[in-house]
């Protein structure tokens, strides 16, 4: 089955079941350097295994980058 | 040279310069002119990874190899609300809970919005972060921004990437005058080493800057320019500068001159 998310402000499309830490692993993301947030909460490194994404979930994945 | 470590909140750090990471033509180039810095810690921006362009360079290998204490700012936030959410996700990457507040008031000038800077660093100091504001150069802002329990205040020179040096060198003085119980620090618009010497005359304990280093024609000559800037501006405030005066002061004896 397909769910829609919102990834990065994008309309993406995934397979279920997915999770926070499938999802990292899907894009090539190392969790280490990465911040996630579904639906505006902070889902912190430990919890990405346990957090189910949705359909219709807004994901925001980011990182450092250079700045002042 | 004889002098104490910049203490920031608990933080020693050897150098009095802050420098960014951004506007670096490459990664490599951003390594060498921080290194060339000598600097102790940087600040770094938080944004959406890029989802179709994967190859820019890893900036976080950067920071771990370099062991740089990590300042994320808050930059591009024109809230106090953006500015707590880009604050906790920053703190969640795990490199510490250190958050340079930049709360913009104008897109212009990018003038802090003063008031929201201060909220804004209230809550973050009550979320548990070293709170580093980037501020006007406002006496009072910068009162209540120590008073909040900001780790460190951090008054503009010029408006961010301006180059322009320091604009308002008596209200930095006012500022430095009330404020002892935190550092100070000089955050953008400083254009050149001359500049940063000035901030450190000024009696502040540090100076941040990106674009003067990273714009420059030669970044790592400007980061080691800035470096000795700083240290030199650093040594003459604590050797303490004579007295401007009016008129002369011979420098050679008055007695023994030939009849």
């Amino acid at each position: 089955m397909a769910l829609q998310i919102t990834l990065n402000g994008e309309p993406r499309t995934f397979e279920a079941p997915l999770t926070v830490a499938t999802l990292l692993v899907a894009l090539d993301m190392t969790a280490e350097r990465v911040a996630v947030e579904r639906n505006r909460r902070i889902i912190r490194r430990a919890e990405h295994a346990a957090t189910d994404v949705v359909d219709g979930d807004v994901i925001e994945v980011v990182h450092f980058v250079g700045g002042g | 040279m004889n002098d104490t470590p910049l203490r920031i909140g608990g933080l020693e750090l050897s150098s009095r310069l802050i420098v960014g990471t951004g506007k670096y033509a490459t990664m490599a180039q951003a390594d060498a002119a921080i290194r060339a810095s000598g600097t102790r810690m940087v600040t770094v921006a938080l944004r959406r990874v890029n989802l179709t362009d994967r190859s820019e360079g890893s900036l976080f290998d950067l920071l771990q190899r370099g062991g740089y204490h990590v300042l994320p700012n808050t930059a591009g936030c024109y809230t106090v609300d953006d500015a707590v959410r880009t604050a906790m996700l920053a703190r969640e990457i795990g490199l510490g809970s250190l958050c340079k507040v930049e709360v913009i008031g104008d897109p212009k000038t990018l003038f802090p919005d003063p008031i929201g800077t201060l909220e804004a660093s209230r809550v973050l100091v009550n979320e548990g972060f070293t709170v580093l504001p980037y501020c006007t150069d406002d006496p009072v802002l910068c009162q209540r921004l120590r008073d909040v329990g900001c780790a460190a205040v951090m008054p503009l020179a010029a408006p961010i990437g301006s180059g322009l040096g320091i604009r308002n060198p008596t209200n930095l003085r006012i500022i430095r005058e009330q404020i002892t119980e935190v550092p100070l620090i000089v955050d953008a618009g400083v254009g050149t080493a001359s500049d940063a010497a000035v901030a450190m005359e000024l009696g502040f304990d540090g100076v941040l800057m990106n674009t003067a280093i990273a714009g420059a024609a030669d970044p790592i000559g400007m980061a080691t320019a800035m470096r000795l800037g700083v240290e030199a501006g650093r040594l003459a405030f604590l050797s303490g500068r004579i007295p401007r005066r009016l008129y002369a002061s011979a420098s050679s004896p008055l007695d023994g001159l030939l009849a």
